[in-house]
């Protein structure tokens, strides 16, 4: 298969830069040996995931139901993979911090889902899909998983559809699509604006009939805070129930991490108040590589903080860049102005200037650097937060004269709603402010082709997992992933593993176990007797502030060294000098948030070192030593076009650095280039 | 604006509850549950135990949240309590905050409470039974948009429980209405449908919530805007499957 002609960039000639080595994270980490073989059947590309099914074993049936899966999330990656491992007869113990099941943070998503369906005649398709997901990503995800990916995309909506999943359809009856967040088809499905929530809900009640049918059994708020290695294999989990504060011990087979993002290790995130890492930090410190950890996605339309008060920011879907116009006053006079009384020809439609073939649509992390360039150079909107004002105005003034409200209400009713709620304005007649925020992280856990850890019998899924995504996600494509993952992938891949199951039984008092247990409990023991003066939140927001300058939108080698010194100054005090009250056998959340922020203010660091190793600019990743003259992001591919695999090497010593290269045999590597 | 907060406070679901009254500073651009963190900062500051209460999304999407503020289910707008603003309030105001109270969600601690019966509901019937990898393909089944979209409708209940909160016989019928109609609406919710609504209703009763005697409480108070003919709804699909002998 060739390379398809790339209508949508002009390309420049090369994407490389000077080959000259610079080694800005040395010191910081320990260089190990590369990871040469994904597991990824070789072949033509799109035959390698028949292989793959077809060369996995297949666990004998009477055998399964002797053999037990803990899955660890209940987002739509865990759910699905729960559901369907309960109906393939495996024995599922499913766990999540919520008091159901149907609250993971998927339930947020907005905007859709893609599938290579062509139910639009586009001209869609299978390696179209592939091919804007690889070059969305900017050239730094796997060939063969995102072929895949593309591939049973299709399955999924046929999967929710029969499932009662109300996506939106047209007077015809048959299913709507649009396009979506820089792509040039029309192949996103949706559910007006609650996309996530409805395919949440479509696998929760999938779940919930297993849980019927005896097959799943759910362990809601309870925590997994430690994973249990036994004789080299993942064999189960270490839980504090939430309520009574009980420390309980799970035993399975196989473990399966479907726990989600880490956003908020920047306190303000457009994640839920309580997603964490500390599913997967506690694996990645027993031996699971973390891929990429610094790759994290800053969405451009969030709606603006507004003081220290702020908890959360709420994100505004994308798809209102398909009818809004962002734009900011030409001069900084006009900044404090009403913006209905800002003449047209003082008003700056920035991205339509700078990129007139895409326009507001250009990708997340171009469009969110823009928004910061235009405030940093005074041209901001909205109130000022520490000197400076932090928006730009997204304008549905044209959309509503050409559509009319009511069009507009239909397509994006809920969201106006919502901006309205928040901010006390009414979007319909005075334009929307937005601004970026931190919203999706393409790093996570390092998994092969099987979607299997560095750990055997330890598999990532959905969010918690870096495979499929790159340096940068396309809109509407984690829905996707997540779903991909949980309903056809991962059930297809671990019964291979499990074909030489069942394990051992594993002894209670087994020294892997009992110092698993031991760890926790002084863990706890630390946090209720330390006689500190700080919150856990103070804390929190600090790792956050730190993180946010210094590895956010734009990334520095002098930012990310003093980070990274900030970092262990505020880790070393936090350990001696915060506080949590109450008593831990009863629901404390000052205790869970205590130990999500231990485990953050350990992932922080170890974000910064990615960041700093990786002296180039991919996709969300913006490093300032590596633009063009322009100022647009100038990818390195001779030095650096390979996953970042970081393995824990202990509390004390810099993390040991695995290459994993990345080769691309069907899609020409080019420079994005979306002028 | 200064306010005075009379807060639930319950150690767990087996010792008894009481109202405590603290002063709290909040300024209008803060939502609710901002109020409540700042409280719990300097609960913490002074060496008291902070509130516990519920939220996840703060987006009105997950359900999570969930207060009886002075006496109304998720406070005075028509939306969930983590999308109320203080802007609703003014300056001197005294705040009433408990949580749910219904024989059906005990009291785990101060303000949260435990709705795994809304998930043994769903289990007894509220889903579709398709199989991974057995489905057809999407555009076989077309769905007219008038049963699509009223599907849709009853499909956004996040299940958040204000409906019992507010109902005088704590009945969750707002809910189960809006799972029998969502399911119902569609082609492909029909093979079940009669079987559906006769083992949730009953699982419903089992639980303890209580009958729902038409008082529209319900509906006032959902912040999804669940509209009330899904109750007649599922009244009606009851009869029917009665008649079938389900
Ligand atoms: C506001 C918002 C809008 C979005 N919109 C879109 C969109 O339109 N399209 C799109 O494709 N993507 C979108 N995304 C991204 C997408 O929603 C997420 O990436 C995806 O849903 C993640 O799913 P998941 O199953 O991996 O994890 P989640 O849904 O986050 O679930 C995580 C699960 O793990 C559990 N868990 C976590 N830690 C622990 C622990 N320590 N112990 C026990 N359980 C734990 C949680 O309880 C939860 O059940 C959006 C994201 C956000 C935040
Ligand atoms: S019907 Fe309304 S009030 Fe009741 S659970 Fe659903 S969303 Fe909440
Ligand atoms: S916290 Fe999710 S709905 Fe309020």
């Amino acid at each position: 298969m060739t390379d398809m002609p790339d209508t949508t960039t002009t390309a420049p000639e090369s994407a490389t830069a000077p080959a000259e080595f610079a080694d800005d994270a040395a010191g910081y980490y320990t260089p190990g040996d590369p990871i040469r073989d994904t597991k990824a059947p070789s072949g033509p590309l799109d035959e390698r995931w028949n292989t793959r099914q077809f060369e996995a074993r297949i666990a004998n049936p009477a055998n399964r139901r002797r053999l037990s899966v803990i899955v660890v999330g209940t987002g739509l990656a865990g759910a699905s993979a729960a559901a369907t491992l309960g109906e393939a007869g495996y024995v599922v113990k499913s766990f999540c911090y919520q008091d159901s099941p149907r609250r993971a943070h998927s339930i947020a998503a907005q905007g859709g889902i893609n599938a290579a369906k062509n139910y639009k005649g586009d001209g869609d398709s299978v390696y179209r899909l592939f091919y804007d997901t690889i070059k969305g990503g900017d050239y730094r995800s796997r060939e063969s998983n995102v072929y895949r990916l593309a591939q049973v995309s299709t399955n999924i909506i046929d999967q929710c559809v029969a499932q009662g999943v109300p996506f939106a359809r047209e007077y015809g009856g048959l299913l709507d699509n649009r396009s979506f967040g820089g792509v040039q088809v029309s192949r996103t499905f949706y559910a007006r604006g609650q996309t996530g929530q409805q395919l949440l809900i479509g696998a929760y009640q999938a779940l919930e009939r297993q849980v019927a049918a005896g097959t799943v059994r759910c362990y809601t708020r309870h925590e997994m805070v430690e994973l249990i290695v036994v004789d080299g294999r993942a064999r189960g989990i270490i839980v504090r129930d939430m309520v009574t504060g009980e420390i309980e011990t799970y035993f399975a087979d196989v473990v399966v991490l479907a726990s989600g993002g880490y956003g908020n290790v920047f306190f303000l995130s457009t994640n839920a108040m309580g997603c964490n890492v500390t599913a997967t930090w506690r694996a990645h410190r027993k031996g699971a590589y973390m891929a990429n950890p610094c790759f994290t996605q800053i969405h451009p339309t969030c709606i603006p903080v507004t003081g220290h008060h702020q908890s959360k920011l709420t994100l505004m879907s994308e798809s209102l860049r398909n009818d809004g116009r962002i734009w900011v006053p030409k001069k900084k006079a006009d900044c404090t102005k009403d913006p209905r009384d800002i003449a047209e020809e003082d008003r700056d439609y920035y991205l339509e200037r700078i990129y007139p073939a895409f326009g507001n649509l250009v990708p997340r992390d171009i469009a969110s650097r823009q928004a910061k360039n235009m405030c940093d150079e005074g041209r901001g909107v909205g109130p000022e937060v520490e000197g400076v004002r932090r928006g730009v105005y997204l304008d549905f003034a044209d959309a509503i004269e050409r559509l009319g409200r009511e069009a507009i209400e239909e397509k994006y009713g809920n969201l106006f709603d919502m901006y309205a709620r928040i901010t006390g304005e009414d979007p319909y007649s005075v334009p929307m402010r937005i601004y970026p925020a931190v919203h999706y992280v393409m790093g996570g856990l390092w998994v092969d082709y099987d979607l299997q850890t560095t750990i055997p019998g330890l598999f990532v899924i959905g969010e918690a997992n870096f495979s499929d995504h790159g340096a940068n996600r396309l809109g509407a494509s984690a829905l996707m992933q997540g779903l991909a993952d949980g309903y056809f992938v991962l059930s297809n891949t671990i019964r291979d593993y499990l074909a030489d199951g069942p394990f051992d039984r594993i002894a209670d008092d087994d020294p892997a176990v009992v110092e698993a247990q031991t760890a926790v409990q002084s863990r706890i023991d630390h946090f209720m007797s330390n006689t500190g003066t700080r919150s856990v939140d103070s804390y929190h927001r600090e790792l956050g502030n730190i993180m946010w300058e210094y590895c956010g939108m734009e990334r520095t080698e002098d930012g990310l060294r003093k980070a990274i010194d900030l970092i262990r100054t505020l880790r070393d005090d936090f350990w001696r000098n915060v506080k949590v009250l109450g008593s831990a056998e009863s629901l404390n959340q000052s205790l869970e948030r205590a130990g999500r922020v231990a485990d953050f203010l350990e992932l922080g660091e170890l974000m910064c070192i990615d960041a700093l190793n990786r002296r180039e600019s991919c996709g969300g990743h913006f490093r300032a030593e590596s633009q063009t003259e322009e100022g647009e992001a100038l990818r390195r591919d001779e030095q650096y076009s390979y996953v970042a695999a970081w393995e824990w090497a202990g509390p004390d010593d810099p993390p040991v650095l695995h290459k994993e290269d990345l080769v691309y045999e069907f899609v020409e590597m080019k420079a994005r280039s979306y002028k | 604006m200064k306010l005075t907060l009379n807060i639930w406070r319950q150690a767990s679901t087996a010792s008894a509850g009481e109202m405590k009254t603290y002063q709290v500073e909040a300024s209008p651009d803060m939502s609710f549950l901002e109020m409540l963190d700042v409280l719990n900062e300097e609960l913490n500051e002074k060496g008291e135990e902070p509130v516990a209460f519920d939220s996840d999304c703060r987006e009105g999407i997950c359900g999570m949240c969930g207060l009886m503020i002075n006496g109304e289910p998720h406070g005075p707008e028509r939306t969930t309590t983590c999308q109320l603003h203080m802007r609703s309030f003014a300056d001197g105001d005294t705040i009433t905050i408990e949580p749910w109270r219904s024989t059906a969600f005990p009291v785990l601690k101060d303000l949260c409470v435990d709705r795994g019966a809304f998930d043994r509901i769903i289990q007894s019937g509220g889903y579709i039974s398709v199989n991974t990898g057995a489905a057809p393909d999407a555009h076989a089944t077309p769905v007219p948009k008038d049963n699509a979209d009223r599907a849709f409708d009853a499909a956004t209940c996040i299940g958040c429980g204000a409906c019992v909160a507010a109902c005088p016989n704590g009945s969750a019928t707002l809910f189960l209405g809006a799972k029998v109609t969502h399911l119902g609406e569609l082609p492909q919710g029909q093979a079940e449908r009669w079987s559906r609504v006769v083992d949730m209703v009953g699982q419903h009763d089992h639980e303890g919530f209580g009958g729902c005697t038409n008082i529209g409480e319900c509906v006032a108070a959902c912040p999804k805007e669940i509209p009330l003919d899904v109750i007649s709804q599922l009244n009606s699909d009851l009869r029917t499957a009665i008649r079938k002998g389900h």
